[in-house]
């Protein structure tokens, strides 16, 4: 299906949509769609402090999402947590512009974090992917019964803030290391769209993580076959196939759950 | 300095867009905060964002793309307060950069329009289109007249919705409508400091002036005031950073981001 | 002895929620703890658990205590079902993703079927009535084998039948050795079962069997204001100050001629 130069890139995206299968599932259970969509984002500038310094790119984007983390716990202390959320992230992306724009390649920078060149990905991307696919999945089923259960009341665990640090720091570590391949935009749409699709559909925990994780690789193959038929970018086929996977999710389960009318004799 | 910084149109419209976005987003932001919408309204920007790449391919004015993009996201986001708000919050918007994504990648492709992204994103407040400041104005003041109508109804159902369904208001009438104002606000925002660092002007000023003061009335006018300020500012140290090195402007956005967050840092420390 | 608290003073918001509370359960007894809102049950509980900290006093506990917390509700559109909570209760494996095994489905079938949950296993627990989701909730606390259970206001929403059955539940639970306290502003339904009754008011406590502790002289002391009880029935009736003037709470009020 695809020429060999764009392999690199698809073996890259799959393991990045594995771990943002399993990383999404608890993201959708635990609410935390606005986290999700702000450390990928909050991680931009490290990227753009790496390219200003003229440094690999992985430290700074991975110093910078646990920065966010930080900033996010530190802002939520008397504040609504979707404001405190909202302020560490445009405090970070803020800085991002100024990086950018004093390194001087300001816009195709840009472009590619924010929506990803996964095409561009060369074999040295696969390690890190890699590395990704095996920490994340590995850590979140580690803890799955204290963050499942963390999730469904925080009643059910004593010290309930550790582990929502424990799970910042988990999607901080998805999100810096599937950022500077797929886009800031991709991965969010990837720890979204599937997983909130998996839980309508699911009736147990250990199904609907399963189903999250296919539903993401299968998402990102999708985009990328269309994308690479089509030369549009992948990040538009992700983003938009993320939204009708969920919608059709909601729309069957509402179907299966209206009561049954009589049909005609 | 001082002369040529106030004689120049372009500061002049930079001025007159910036404080027009500040002060609408500052009191809309109070009630985006109280009715934790802080999420929709951040989606909401970066739905418009699809707003300003397509205005950008079709040639029509960007705050008629904005505005246009943002207000059908807010109709899809519909109700709030529902459990899962957030994630068809956070789909929507990943369908909405998404498309971004593909409109940027058409104007780039045909149209050349190199830099793009960084406009829409990140905004040009220097390189507005002349008019502008006058559809800026004229926004900002059609928001504040719909809100000084709507003010008790609105803070009431912000506060609890039964309560404010018993003194008659029409509350989901009044969801629409305020999903219509966040999109005016966000499109204003999004002209000066670009579509996803709207969210700086209309959930900092707010978040300040509700760490100072516990009344609404208060807070919004608190709000609107140091949006405006810091609006200025940034626009200030921005002009003033073409010395600073050599041929290059330091963004506009960064400096109005800086000073909004580090208003809210001085607030909360003070506030311990 | 299965529960002994003694001396115990909590402080929140330099408040003194309790003030040198003490009271000791033996092994298999049925307590309610008693108290308006506001006067500290919650916070009982929490500190028992160990999940509040206390500025004095002491709590002596077995290892394994289960909790079913006050108000929890769970999204409908959270994928799990009530046996999947009640599997999440097992204390062990502690850490790591629990793979599906034939002898804990059948250990969750167990427990549900001893709770009377069996009936509606497969079915999401945001979308039970609240009587079955109080038997989940009782369902996930007993899969850690606790020797202790603590619950905090379980009947609160309940309508009269359903919470009967969870009294009679509970009352089975302690008959088989589990030293049961529970929580609830309305004695009523408890005066049955419970053997035992700590009563709070004013952050002090008064313990000991129910005929010893709900009496004029006893509540009015710990009140600091004259209490009546009235018995109509087997039921208590507590009414404060000057007759029928002024009720312990709405449950209470009573029209006296």
């Amino acid at each position: 299906m695809f020429a060999s130069y764009l392999l690199s890139g698809w073996i890259v995206a799959s393991l990045v949509a594995f771990a943002a299968g399993f990383t999404g599932f608890f993201v959708v259970l635990r609410r935390e769609s606005f986290a999700a969509h702000a450390l990928p984002m909050a991680a931009f500038p490290g990227a753009a402090a790496a390219a200003l310094c003229g440094v690999a790119q992985w430290p700074g984007l991975l110093v910078a999402a646990l920065l966010g983390v930080a900033l996010l716990f530190w802002l939520k202390r008397g504040q609504r947590r979707d404001a405190a959320t909202a302020l560490a992230l445009v405090a970070l992306l803020g800085l991002g512009a100024l990086f950018l724009s004093l390194s001087g390649r300001y816009a195709n920078a840009v472009y590619g974090l924010l929506f990803g060149q996964i095409f561009a990905s060369s074999p040295a991307d696969i390690p890190p992917a890699l590395a990704l696919a095996v920490l994340v999945p590995m850590a979140l089923l580690m803890f799955f019964r204290p963050l499942l259960l963390g999730a469904l009341s925080p009643d059910f665990t004593a010290g309930g803030a550790k582990g929502d640090v424990l799970f910042l720091i988990i999607l901080a570590l998805t999100a810096s290391f599937a950022l500077p391949v797929t886009g800031a935009l991709l991965v969010f749409s990837l720890m979204t769209g599937p997983p909130g699709a998996a839980c309508t559909l699911a009736a147990s925990p250990r199904t609907g993580l399963m189903l999250s994780v296919v539903l993401a690789v299968a998402l990102i193959w999708s985009a990328l076959a269309l994308s690479a038929a089509t030369g549009w970018p992948a990040g538009f086929f992700t983003g938009v196939l993320a939204a009708l996977l969920f919608l059709a999710a909601r729309m069957w389960r509402r179907a299966r759950q209206a009561p049954q009318l009589p049909g005609p004799a | 300095m001082l002369d040529g910084f106030f004689a120049s149109t372009v500061v002049q419209s930079a001025l007159l867009i910036g404080g027009a976005a500040a002060a609408l987003s500052g009191i809309i932001g109070v009630f985006t905060i109280l009715r934790g919408q802080s999420f929709a309204g951040h989606a909401l920007a970066d739905i418009s964002s699809s707003g300003g790449a397509l205005a950008l391919l079709l040639g029509i004015s960007p705050m008629a793309g904005f505005f246009g993009l943002s207000l059908l996201g807010g109709l899809g986001l519909g109700q709030r307060r529902r459990a899962d708000s957030s994630l068809v919050a956070g789909i929507m918007l990943g369908a909405g950069l998404g498309l971004t994504a593909l409109l940027l990648h058409f104007a780039v492709s045909q149209r050349g329009v190199a830099g793009a992204a960084v406009t829409i994103m990140f905004g040009s407040l220097f390189a507005a289109p002349p008019g502008a400041g006058a559809w800026a104005l004229g926004g900002a003041l059609a928001g504040l007249l719909l809100i000084a109508c709507l003010y008790r109804p609105l803070l009431l159902a912000s506060l609890s919705e039964e309560l404010a369904a018993l003194r008659g208001a029409k509350v989901r009438l009044l969801d629409v409508l305020f999903l219509g104002m966040l999109a005016l606000s966000v499109t204003l925002s999004a002209m000066s400091v670009g579509a996803i660092l709207s969210t700086a002007l209309l959930i900092g000023p707010a978040a300040t002036a509700l760490r100072l003061t516990r009344r609404p009335p208060a807070a919004m006018a608190l709000a609107a005031l140091l949006g405006v300020a810091c609006a200025w500012a940034g626009v200030a140290l921005a002009y003033a950073s073409y010395g600073w090195t050599p041929g290059r402007v330091w963004p506009v956005s960064f400096f109005i981001t800086a000073c909004v967050l580090l208003t809210y840092i001085i607030a909360a420390w003070r506030r311990g | 002895m299965s529960l002994a608290v003694s001396g115990l003073t909590v402080r929140l918001g330099g408040r003194d929620v309790l003030r040198e509370v003490s009271f000791s359960l033996a092994p298999g007894a049925f307590c309610g703890l008693i108290g308006g809102n506001g006067s500290g049950k919650t916070t009982l509980l929490r500190t028992i658990l160990g999940f509040q900290r206390q500025a004095a006093g002491r709590v002596e506990r077995p290892q394994t205590a289960g909790y079913v917390p006050q108000k929890l509700q769970i999204a409908a559109d959270m994928p799990v079902r009530a046996r999947d909570l009640v599997e999440l209760g097992f204390s062990s494996p502690r850490f790591f993703f629990p793979l599906p095994s034939a002898k804990r489905r059948q250990r969750v079938d167990e427990i549900l079927a001893a709770t009377g949950a069996l009936g509606f296993a497969n079915q999401r627990v945001g979308e039970l009535s609240g009587g079955q989701f109080a038997r989940v909730l009782i369902a996930h606390a007993l899969a850690g084998d606790p020797r202790l259970l603590l619950l905090d206001e379980p009947l609160a929403n309940l309508d009269l039948r359903a919470a009967a059955e969870i009294v009679a539940l509970l009352r089975k639970l302690a008959a088989r050795g589990v030293t049961i306290l529970v929580s609830a502003h309305d004695m009523n339904p408890l005066l049955g079962a419970m053997d035992h009754v700590v009563y709070l008011a004013n952050g002090r406590a008064a313990s000991g069997p129910v005929a010893e502790v709900v009496r004029t002289e006893v509540l009015s002391a710990l009140y600091g204001y004259h209490i009546d009880v009235i018995r109509v029935h087997g039921r208590v009736i507590v009414v404060a100050g000057e007759r029928g003037v002024q009720a312990h709470g709405p449950e209470h009020v009573v029209a006296i001629p």
